[in-house]
């Protein structure tokens, strides 16, 4: 029955889809109420049925209804409720729906909210119908959810035990938030084109969506990277493995939009250029589901991948990027309505910011492709690795962070370089100070590393003077502190990532139960290993004994987690962070009656994604400012005496 | 041919069965030079992950194939060099610099080239006008 409901609601939220797509464009002809409001009730019932048939799976796996093909793959009895839960997304054909979902709510806060006029909307719910119904109809052909099986097994074959755990529960959510998000900025860039009303109106429209997409990839990004970082078992956080480097591409883009935006919405500055950005983000959302989705990568944790998917996902590919070009090509402004500023000035500097993001967005995904393309015409395989961007990827953003603290600080069409630069002294003082405060107190010494603490002490003091300089403290609106926070989390980031390649310590050892081993300032000792019964798997247990100084600090306990109904073995890392430093410890494999362990100190690895947090608790502060009420009627204001 | 390859590399290892069950060597700076190549060397069973992190079993001959021809007096470059002639240059993470990648390695370069003399142009036009704008 569940499956029977769930199928029927993707059928009919198919049609009302479809149905979206021809009122919603129809609509946007001028005086075309009529279809509208047909639109607008074909998307709020597009949303009900995708909540219902969401819904049915959710239930499927919670009840464990093995006649449900996708649940006897993904799922398990014996599995815990969260899981069941979160599972539902844990494998191919059920994140296509929650893509469908996250689609399904952003249409919802479209019709809702209206923005930008009746006429903007419902242009930009036709273009979201239309990628409603590719998607609708790539999840009914290629991956429909709920294929019967019969007869039913009586237990299914569980869930790839990596992806049971919290971190990555809720990574994907967000990750998708990011991700559908661009494609409402999408929706009403091409809506923007098709009514012809390419000015401001459409990105100061389309700004809410921006920075909710901005704000949930840049949480599902930390949340990724911290969940490798644990989970993974070798300390790393960030390994510029294809799937990740799909992500990291949207959100470079995403900003880069966010910051020529807001040049077009204040100075009409840009209007081509912010369009194009608009669907280049959603675009590379769409190659990047492409590449994780078609196996065309394999990668360490591209878990669902089939060729076949991927022709469907190129063509919507092709189809929904040439569209949009070739719709620009055809209404974009003309090169000849571009706004006059000075070269010292806001516009300049968020054009060099653009600059340099959208250069790293596509040294990302060079050094992504690049293999692909390397294979097809060679016949050869070929690398490309962390080592490649380190050398390409990372100058373009210290480039981009060593002018971050400009662009706050300059006015609009015409700046004062030497008073920026004279407010900006202190930041650079600090900068000078943080230099040879590494250089001279940390060992071993490192140049890169002194360099990066002082590009961090630049971006953050300047973010602090940015703060003061907009007023007293006390009485400061929220908007004033978005960008601060967000420049601020870049340079907490740039601290972690720093310390913790500049200053790791790792350490390898084969010990015995009674044997010790010694990691920066701590000695382990292994006190034994025990086996525990977990709800789905068997756990080999160590004790370790942390001591410092002599004297015994914690006893951690890392895990090597057996699953029998998957018939993997995965490790739990055991962390003790005192929020400056992580020790880090694994349990490998058993050899003999000796254990592997690997341990590693980590300096100030929690930065990281601290500093993620706080760029995220930045684009936090922008969005409530545009969604508060006043703020909305001071820009009802703005636009009238425009 | 890649199977006459795996054969061979594998015979190795009854040579060093010394390394076999702990794959560590006595001389800290030897095996801080096999751990900092290991790094540099990619897994080829798992793709995303370098041999130092894999526990493909494959990796771990691997390592231990490091090790041995470390042991033996190796250099790096040439135990590079071995294992690139045994499985091509997808096992490197650092890509060679060949013609081939010229565009991998110089792209990025290239696109901030570009990216900065659109940026001047449109920055010049936008003077042009504030200028005329002025007058």
């Amino acid at each position: 029955m569940t499956g029977e409901i769930g199928q029927l609601a993707l059928a009919l939220a198919l049609a009302l889809s479809l149905v979206m797509a021809a009122a919603g464009l129809a609509g946007a002809r001028a005086n075309a109420g009529v279809s509208r409001e047909i639109a607008s009730g074909a998307a709020s019932g597009f949303f009900v049925f995708v909540v219902l048939a969401f819904g049915a799976l959710t239930y499927a796996s919670v009840t464990s209804d093995f006649s449900i093909l996708n649940v006897a793959q993904n799922s398990h009895t014996a599995k815990p409720l969260i899981y069941k839960i979160t599972g539902v997304w844990g494998d191919h054909e059920g994140s296509m729906l929650l893509w469908m979902l996250v689609l399904a709510f952003y249409s919802a806060i479209m019709v809702f909210t209206k923005r930008g006029g009746a006429r903007l909307t419902s242009a930009a719910l036709g273009v979201q119908g239309l990628l409603a119904a590719a998607f609708l109809l790539f999840i009914l052909f290629t991956s429909n959810p709920f294929l019967r099986l019969d007869p039913p097994p009586f237990e299914g074959a569980g869930l790839n035990p990596l992806l049971q755990d919290p971190g990555l529960a809720m990574h994907p959510p967000m990750l998708y938030t990011g991700y559908v998000g661009l494609s409402a900025a999408f929706a009403y860039a091409a809506a923007a084109l098709i009514t012809s009303e390419n000015g401001a109106e459409w990105a100061r429209a389309a700004r809410p969506f921006m920075l909710m997409a901005w704000i949930a990839l840049t949480l599902g990004i930390t949340l990724g990277s911290w969940w490798a970082y644990y989970d993974l078992g070798w300390g790393g956080f960030w390994f510029w493995d294809p799937v990740e480097n799909a992500a990291l591409m949207p959100w470079l883009v995403a900003t880069a939009l966010l910051h020529s935006a807001l040049a077009t919405e204040r100075t009409g500055a840009f209007r081509s250029w912010t369009l194009l950005l608009a669907i280049t983000g959603f675009s590379l959302s769409l190659i990047g589901t492409f590449l994780v989705r078609s196996g065309v990568l394999s990668s360490v944790h591209s878990f669902a991948s089939d060729p076949e998917r991927g022709v469907y996902i190129l063509a919507m590919l092709i189809l929904a990027i040439g569209g949009a070009l070739a719709l620009f090509a055809w209404r974009g402004p003309k090169l000849e309505e571009g706004a006059s500023f000075e070269p010292v000035s806001k516009e300049s500097a968020l054009l060099l910011n653009n600059v340099f993001l959208t250069a790293a967005a596509a040294t990302v995904l060079l050094g992504t492709l690049y293999p692909i393309f390397y294979n097809a015409f060679t016949g050869m395989r070929l690398s490309v690795g962390p080592p490649y961007f380190a050398i390409t990827f990372a100058p373009i953003f210290i480039a981009l962070l060593v002018l971050v603290p400009f662009g706050p600080r300059l006015s609009w069409r015409k700046a004062d370089l030497k008073a920026a630069l004279r407010m900006l002294a202190p930041a650079f003082g600090v900068a000078a100070v943080a230099c040879i405060a590494v250089l001279a107190m940390a060992s071993p010494h490192s140049l890169a590393a002194a360099g990066a603490f002082a590009l961090a002490g630049w971006v953050i003091a300047a973010s602090a003077i940015d703060l003061r300089a907009r007023g007293n403290l006390r009485n400061l609106p929220i908007s004033a502190y978005a960008s601060a926070l967000a420049h601020a989390g870049l340079g907490v980031t740039l601290i972690g990532i720093a310390a913790t390649t500049t200053w790791r310590s790792e350490a390898l050892e084969v010990l015995k139960p009674g044997q010790s081993m010694q990691v920066a300032q701590y000695t382990l000792y292994l006190d034994g290993v025990e086996t525990v019964q977990g709800p789905n798997y068997v756990a080999d247990r160590a004790l370790v004994r942390v001591t410092a100084n002599g004297r015994t600090i914690a006893t951690i306990a890392p895990e090597k987690r057996i699953y029998p109904t998957e018939g993997e073995a995965i490790s739990d890392t055991a962390i003790r962070t005192t929020g400056f430093s992580d020790l880090y410890v694994a349990l490998g494999e058993e050899d003999g009656n000796a254990w592997k362990l690997r341990a590693y100190v980590n300096p100030l690895a929690p930065f990281i994604w601290f500093g993620g947090a706080i760029m995220a608790l930045g684009g936090l502060a922008s969005l409530w400012s545009r969604l508060g009420i006043r703020a909305t009627r001071r820009a009802e204001t703005a636009v009238a005496f425009e | 041919m890649m199977r006459a390859g795996v054969i061979a590399f594998l015979s190795l290892f009854v040579a060093s069965a010394a390394f076999a069950n702990y794959d560590k060597l006595s001389d800290p700076a030897l095996e801080a030079r096999a751990v900092a190549l290991q790094k540099e060397l990619r897994c080829l069973v798992c793709q995303g992950e370098s041999l130092d992190e894999s526990n493909a079993p494959l990796a771990a001959d691997l390592r231990r194939l490091i090790r041995a021809r470390i042991a033996a007096g190796d250099s790096d470059d040439r135990v590079k060099a071995f294992l690139v002639s045994r499985y091509g240059d997808v096992i490197l993470m650092k890509p060679p610099l060949m013609p081939a990648t010229w565009l991998l390695w110089f792209g990025p370069l290239g696109l901030v080239l570009i990216g900065g003399g659109a940026a001047w142009l449109v920055i010049s036009r936008a003077r042009k006008r504030a200028l005329r704008e002025n007058s």
